[in-house]
């Protein structure tokens, strides 16, 4: 019972970072209709933030706590402002483009990002602080949950319901709603679609952002490439959910962190990527539009 | 055709040779046109794995500079000719076709066997010998498929057959062997396996692949905690190590971590920090007795002006082993210098050695090493 615990909440701490990515590419799919393949990028480049703030706060002697924050809060400036960047020079001008310009302008996007962090910064792995605060009342968990699972779960979960507020009661939230159903109309009813999609970029990037520095600073490395399979963790996620849809991201991504953790833990871990696409064959075969997709009807 | 042509050159330019050395001084214009040998370098020069690849490029360079300086090699001035190969096999072939397309006769590298033993065969087909610093898969040299392959570093099953006497020694009898499901980490980790499971007071619990660049390892750490093992051997390369590591002292996992020569490197310890204390590495014996070695060493000092980093004294050696068999072959005739590396003997840092029937270097081994106080000390 205490490794079924322990495994739920290491997959419970993968998943939530998996669904802090995943919201970004579901949002933008859910808008303009275009898999941000530069996301997983700006995930690494908000952890690369982090790192660089931390290491000049740590220098100055400040404490950890706050740390932590100017951390975080850096790194979501920093990458929101990458983000906004990258839908206006690699996305905007390609809107009316056939549908498969804009997906290879990602893919360019993606990897220039990485081979620029690549040469600005090291190649090398760099060792990250643990900004995450040790919490007292953990320990009588007995170990089966640390204090960094704890607050990544926790963190997210907040991310999460304040995401889900913003969306339901905001007037940009009722905006991006209704450029995700119909942009054209949207647009006819005063909305304007640019700021829209440029609030989902840096919205998607901030979240990215956060999960990045929180990763980075449980797991206590990082290097240029961490990205990649992130991204591609989390796309899966999106796709999983139901991509476009918000709650979908969160529930794909716990559910493939989870699949992954109990692959491992009850079979091998040599199998744990098989086990985690197995499954996504597996749901998009009986749901072709994820679990909490919404089946487009298309009108003729 | 074209290889009597060069053969015809070679012999021109070393009666000119001749004719200049009788001549004396006054001569010396009469000398034919210097030609070049090419030392190709290929290895991973970028990517994460840089810090394995570029040392030996440094070292060829520095070689080349001390041969140069004395002349070259039966006259010929030596160049360096690096190729970037990342540790990726699609990018070894590559990196050796150019190698091949610019007349390259001897190859220092590759650096990860992976990437080795795809290019191997593209130097097989085209005449050209190939020697590894770091490539430790067993096969390479004791299948028997590639005569041109040599190594100046010590093959795999040497290394787990040291790591699991140590972990006997050390009173060890759970283990639980990890690897990156990588060539050379499966096969070492292979290797510890099929050493423990032959010894009758030793147990395997657990035998697992850890997938590269995996967002956390927690559930492989918990799985390690719940098999009840007593130590750890992983076999891979430093960044999943320093990954696993931290996790499990930070879950309060406090047994013994064995690996192997790929964590055996300054940036385990930079990124594990105090995580890495205590943590057990096989790698090439400490050499640092030779006087060579310091020469090597002051020479990389006095040129980059810093300390020569990973596999760098095997590549120093395997320069001066294949430029001394160019030599002594006395041109670049490929079974002239198969047939050099395997019976002359060479001094180099790592001490007097030349290579067996199957390639591998007879007098080099492994030590034990284990971190304290933020370095690599060997255990004696």
């Amino acid at each position: 019972m205490e490794y079924f615990l322990e495994l739920l909440f290491g997959g419970l701490t993968r998943g939530s970072i998996y669904a802090l990515i995943a919201l970004g590419y579901t949002m933008v799919y859910g808008i303009i209709e275009l898999i941000n393949f530069a996301h997983g990028e700006i995930y690494m480049i908000g952890a690369f933030t982090g790192l660089i703030v931390a290491g000049v706060l740590g220098a100055l002697g400040f404490p950890g706590s706050a740390i932590l924050v100017f951390a975080i809060v850096a790194a979501v400036i920093y990458s929101a402002a990458y983000g906004y960047t990258i839908e206006k020079i690699a996305y905007k001008p390609l809107r009316g483009a056939a549908r498969l310009s804009p997906l290879i302008s990602a893919i360019g996007m993606s990897i220039f990002l990485q081979n620029y962090v690549m040469l600005a910064q090291t190649s090398d792995f760099l060792p990250f602080p643990s900004l995450l605060p040790e919490l007292g009342f953990v320990k009588h968990f007995n170990g089966i949950v640390g204090s960094s699972d704890f607050i990544i779960i926790v963190t997210t979960a907040l991310v999460c319901i304040g995401l889900t507020l913003f969306i339901k009661y905001t007037k940009m939230g009722k905006a991006m709603r209704a450029t995700a159903q119909n942009r054209k109309m949207a647009l006819l009813v005063g909305i304007n679609v640019d700021t829209v999609i440029s609030a989902t970029f840096v919205i998607g990037s901030s979240l990215a952002a956060v999960g990045g520095v929180l990763i980075a600073s449980h797991i206590g490395q990082i290097n240029y490439y961490i990205g990649f399979i992130a991204g591609l963790k989390a796309f899966t996620a999106a796709v999983l959910g139901g991509i476009g849809s918000i709650p979908g991201a969160m529930l794909g991504g716990l559910v493939l962190g989870l699949t992954e953790a109990y692959a491992t833990g009850y079979v091998s871990s040599d199998y744990e990527d098989v086990f985690a696409f197995a499954l996504l064959v597996l749901i998009l075969i009986f749901r072709p539009s994820g679990i909490m997709g919404k089946e487009k009807i298309q009108k003729v | 055709m074209r290889g009597k042509l060069s053969f015809a050159l070679v012999a021109f330019a070393l009666m000119g040779l001749l004719l200049a050395g009788c001549g004396g001084e006054e001569k010396k214009e009469a000398e034919a046109p210097a030609k070049k040998l090419i030392l190709g370098v290929a290895g991973a020069h970028s990517g994460d794995l840089a810090s394995y690849g570029l040392p030996s490029v440094n070292a060829a360079k520095l070689v080349a500079a001390d041969i140069n300086a004395k002349g070259g090699v039966l006259g010929m001035q030596v160049e360096v000719v690096s190729q970037d190969d990342q540790c990726k096999p699609e990018m070894a072939t590559n990196a050796a076709t150019k190698l091949l397309s610019d007349d390259v006769k001897i190859v220092l590298g590759h650096i990860c066997s992976g990437a080795t033993k795809a290019a191997l065969e593209i130097y097989r087909d085209g005449k050209v010998v190939c020697m590894s610093p770091s490539a430790t898969n067993p096969p390479l040299t004791q299948s028997g498929d590639y005569p041109n392959f040599f190594r100046t570093i010590a093959s795999d099953d040497a290394q787990a057959m040291l790591e699991v006497e140590f972990a006997k020694k050390m009173g060890l009898k759970k283990l639980a062997v990890i690897h990156d499901k990588g060539d050379y980490g499966k096969g070492f980790a292979t290797f510890c396996k099929q050493f423990l499971e032959e010894d009758s007071g030793m147990e395997v619990v657990l035998f697992e692949g850890v997938t590269p660049g995996a967002v956390d390892y927690s559930a492989v750490v918990q799985k390690i905690k719940n098999s009840g093992a007593e130590g750890v051997i992983y076999g891979g390369y430093h960044p999943e190590a320093s990954k696993i590591i931290t996790t499990m002292r930070k879950k309060g996992i406090d047994i013994p971590f064995l690996s192997d020569d790929g964590v055996k490197d300054d940036t385990f310890i930079k990124v594990a920090g105090e995580y890495a204390e205590g943590v057990y590495a096989t790698g090439p014996r400490d050499i640092s007795a030779n006087p060579l070695y310091s020469v090597a060493e002051e020479a990389h000092k006095k040129e980059f002006g810093s300390d020569p980093g990973a596999f760098f004294f095997q590549a120093y050696a395997a320069a001066q082993a294949l430029l001394n068999a160019v030599e002594k072959a006395g041109g670049t005739d490929y079974d002239k210098i198969v047939e050099a590396l395997r019976t002359q003997y060479v001094e180099t840092p790592l001490g007097k050695i030349k290579f067996d029937e199957r390639g591998d270097a007879e007098g080099v081994g492994f030590s034990v090493y284990q971190v304290k106080n933020g370095q690599y000390v060997e255990l004696k």
